[in-house]
């Protein structure tokens, strides 16, 4: 099959960027999307020019490296599918694609399709863990889970962390992924010590990072690759809730 | 050189006990004077940086991705073995050692093996206190399910996410101390070189992927955590960025190699579809416990539709050749049995490489939706690359590169023969012999992490002076940094005409064709050959496009694969020299009459150590040998029928 690849060029961070026109024939419909990209790379380094820089690991859908917008849409017309596990046979011989980099502010784009998310990271450095150091812990079976509890968690610890969620949002906000986390630790017994220090933490570093404040249109969990549920997000709100109460009481009682 | 494995005396079961109760420590107050560089943030790396910060110690981890949560660990599906005996059903940590011994073919170190069945059991309290989602009875008790090697249930699990769940928990254990100020992080920071001063490893030399600066790192200890080499393959199961760069530098600088030859093929992964392909993808040998692998019997069935074959016409193959253990034999094993049934003919799809897992009756006797529970997402996965619905259709699979079961050699204390440097999880060889039982990886990466380096590493550290890390402007470092700036120069100047794609395709052909499931002294001479032949041609005919000043992924591969090019041919070296059958390494030459592997303890009991020489168009080594000396196993015929 044949495809005109409409892409994403910026040099660097500084630069400003533009769309590039790239003609590809001879595919085969069950190439990866990431295949056909590799394809048009080595025309390129054929050709003498710079092949486009798109991040990318695992190519199975689970590092959450992969972060392309196709046409508009995050990860692409597939459902709950990272970029990566997108095949060609989604589209229709002679189509034109358009393949973007995120579009969000904390994410800035670094080269071509490549963006910075270490954003993500700083808000788990800021409370997205349970205090526990090596060699603390009781035995595994100590601390009985329900299985209903255990498998919540589980629903929510399934983010990826690609940022999908934010790309899709207009405007730019980190809900969907700051919710699972803080659920999947809230929702645990051994997270209860630390839940309402967590969950102000996490919130806080999410807006200064800059990602914008939750409307409620859901794209978010449209465009996720693991079918997050925003229901986590009115989880974190009713936990941000509580957690503002308690320590502005707590405070108040100092 | 004698290689000294400084495995404690005593009996077996005391041996960690009371090596941890004899090393040298560090004193609290003195901990924070030293510097630990941890390269890598998988599951080995990540838990050795997280606990090694908790300690007290300073530390600095680099990975190449763009965060350490998403290191190769991740993708790991099936689940994680502890000897933790909560299903009653006889397991014990001497049972979980004797099958992981007993399922390396008898080429692993016993002293080891044991340990990391003791520790398994902490591992697994340890992550579930971290907040690990592991799954669970109604009771709210931890489930497990059964895996390939073992006649006892003992792997947790986590759906079909366990490596994921596991590593976010090491994650969050690292992000933790990062936040603390204790752990300073380089993402998109790759390792070139090793630094050694006075014999000693002090530091790395690095390139920051996006800008492209190169940069120095000076420390106590150097810790490589950076995976497997199985990309040598090309086409794997690995992260495409999996790459041997820091184990490769660092042997070339002297640290000795362990049984490179030893590479696992796992034997149900989606086959290979075309030409373009990048990577294959695994599908867990947990769908093992319920799936019935079998091809046609005649030939001429294997283009009907494997819903027309009738039952007497199916060869369940496993079930036929190791009745006790059936569908769940070894992965070696399980391997060969593959390929041979289609170099028989018998193979199935388009290729004639694959062979059917089958659900139709466990679906029949579970139902879909308990089926749909164990594997929903593995179903899913099968379904968006293949576009075939496998509660209806028989999977269709076929074996692949997987896992490296060699890597760098370690002693007890998982140093390598250059003091201070270290190397924990795939990048070690020392656990899982010839050949990995499932769910071992992810127990042999948290033990070596949490468990075992946190230890040892104070043993070493204690000997070093505190505050004594050496300036950047010490001229190890400018060496290490003109070599390293020296290699990507010259990758950039070529000029040739193809792209690094071409000649990792090519490699990884020569790999799999002639050093892969089955390998003869023929092939392997031959590969010899070629190998060298494709280097020169890299060398003379690679385009990496651009410069180094930004990022530039192209010559990011190229000087990966321009380490692959030289590894390559050191697998081939030691699967030539090593004249037995074990594991995963099956010489043709050297087997039963009924094609099981054949074993030569009288001559190959031990483990391969080389010793790099140079580069002169084919590669000089030094082979030094490590005796395997076992006090309390007797090494016998690894039989599963």
């Amino acid at each position: 099959m044949k495809l005109t690849l409409r892409i994403w060029r910026q040099k660097n961070k500084n630069s400003p960027g533009h769309f590039e026109e790239y003609q590809l024939d001879g595919l085969n419909p069950n190439m990866s999307f990431l295949e056909m990209l590799d394809v048009l790379n080595d025309k390129l380094t054929r050709e003498g020019k710079m092949p486009v820089a798109f991040d990318h690991d695992c190519r199975e859908g689970i590092c959450g490296s992969c972060s392309l917008v196709i046409n508009g849409e995050p990860h692409g017309p597939e459902y709950r599918v990272a970029s990566c596990q997108t095949y060609l046979r989604s589209f229709k011989d002679g189509d034109t694609v358009v393949v973007e980099p995120y579009r969000a502010r904390p994410f800035p784009v670094l080269c071509d399709l490549v963006t910075d998310r270490s954003a993500f990271d700083r808000i788990i450095q800021a409370g997205g863990f349970i205090s526990v150091s090596t060699g603390n812990a009781p035995d595994a079976n100590a601390i009985p889970v329900p299985k209903k509890i255990a498998d919540l968690a589980m629903d929510a610890a399934a983010c990826i962390g690609c940022g999908a969620c934010v790309a899709a949002c207009k405007n730019s906000s980190a809900m969907l992924f700051v919710a699972a986390k803080v659920s999947h630790l809230n929702l645990l017994p051994q997270g209860q010590a630390e839940k309402d220090r967590r969950t102000l933490a996490m919130v806080a570093q999410m807006d200064k990072e800059g990602f914008g404040a939750c409307s409620n249109t859901y794209s978010c969990e449209a465009v996720c690759p693991k079918g997050i549920s925003a229901e986590f997000i009115a989880r974190m709100n009713r936990d941000y809730l509580a957690a503002s109460v308690r320590s502005a009481v707590t405070s108040a009682a100092d | 050189m004698t290689l000294e494995s400084n495995a404690p005396a005593g009996p077996l079961a005391e041996k960690w006990r009371k090596h941890k109760a004899s090393i040298r420590l560090v004193s609290p107050a003195n901990k924070r004077k030293y510097h630990i560089i941890v390269v890598g943030s998988g599951l080995a790396g990540a838990s050795a940086a997280a606990s090694f910060a908790e300690l007290g110690y300073k530390v600095s981890c680099f990975c190449f991705q763009d965060s350490p949560r998403r290191a190769h660990s991740i993708a790991a599906q099936g689940g994680i073995n502890a000897a933790k005996n909560y299903q009653n059903d006889g397991d014990s940590i001497y049972r979980l050692f004797y099958d992981t011994i007993k399922g390396g073919d008898f080429r692993a170190r016993e002293a080891n093996v044991y340990r990391l069945a003791e520790v398994s059991v902490n591992i697994i309290d340890q992550c579930a206190a971290q907040g690990v989602p592991f799954a669970r009875e109604y009771g709210g008790m931890l489930a497990n399910r059964s895996f390939g090697g073992a006649q006892v249930s003992r792997t947790f699990y986590a759906r079909g996410q366990t490596g994921q769940q596991l590593l976010l928990g090491a994650y969050s254990a690292l992000c933790r101390q990062i936040g603390l100020g204790t752990v300073k992080m380089f993402p998109r920071t790759e390792m070139l070189e090793l630094v050694i001063i006075d014999g000693k490893a002090r530091g790395i030399v690095a390139r920051n992927l996006i800008s492209g600066e190169i940069t120095r790192h000076s420390g106590d200890a150097v810790v490589l955590a950076t995976g497997g080499y199985g990309n040598v393959y090309n086409l794997s199961t690995y992260a495409r960025g999996s790459n041997a760069t820091a184990i490769w530098r660092a042997h070339r600088r002297g640290a000795l190699f362990g049984n490179p030859c030893f590479t696992q093929i796992h034997p149900t992964c989606i086959p290979v579809s075309g030409e373009y392909q990048s990577k294959l993808t695994l599908m867990s040998e947990s769908l093992r416990n319920d799936g019935r692998c079998w091809v046609p019997k005649n030939p001429a069935d294997t283009k009907k539709h494997p819903n027309d074959i009738p039952e007497a016409d199916r060869d369940y193959y496993l079930e036929r050749m190791y009745p006790s253990y059936g569908n769940l034999a070894p992965r070696d094993i399980a391997s060969r049995a593959a390929k041979r049934v289609c170099d028989e003919g018998r193979g199935i799809g388009p290729s004639g490489l694959g062979v059917y897992l089958d659900f139709a009756d466990a679906i029949k006797r579970l139902g879909k939706k308990v089926v749909q529970e164990r594997y929903g997402n593995l179903f899913d996965i099968y379904h968006e690359i293949t576009n075939e619905n496998a509660y209806e259709v028989p999977m269709r699979i076929y074996p692949a590169v997987h896992y490296t079961m060699g890597g760098l050699w370690v002693d007890y204390n998982l140093m390598t023969t250059i003091p201070g440097l270290f190397a924990a999880g795939e990048a070690n060889f020392s656990d899982h012999g010839a050949n990995r039982l499932g769910a071992s990886a992810l127990m042999q990466g948290l033990a070596d992490g949490y468990f075992v380096l946190p230890y040892t590493i104070g043993h070493y550290l204690a000997t070093v002076p505190p505050n004594s890390a050496p300036p950047t402007d010490h001229p190890a470092f400018a060496d290490a940094e003109r070599d390293a700036t020296d290699r990507l120069r010259k990758l950039l100047s070529i000029n040739g005409k193809e792209p690094v794609s071409t000649f990792h395709k090519r490699l990884g052909k020569v790999m799999w064709d002639l050093c892969g499931m089955a390998r003869t002294k023929e092939s392997l001479t031959q590969a010899l050959q070629e190998i060298p032949k494709i280097r020169a041609e890299f060398w003379s005919n690679l385009h990496v496009p651009g410069d180094g000043d930004g990022l530039n992924q192209a010559l990011e591969r190229a000087n990966r694969v321009s380490d692959f090019l030289e590894l390559g041919e050191l697998m081939c070296l030691d699967a030539l020299t090593r004249e037995e059958s074990c594991g995963g390494h099956f010489r043709e030459e050297h087997q039963h009459p009924d094609g099981e592997a054949k074993r030569d303890d009288q001559n190959f009991a031990f483990v391969s150590a080389w010793q790099f020489q140079g580069l002169n168009g084919t590669g000089q080594w030094q082979l030094h040998k490590e005796p395997l000396v076992y006090e309390e196993v007797k090494m016998t015929t690894r039989s599963y029928k």
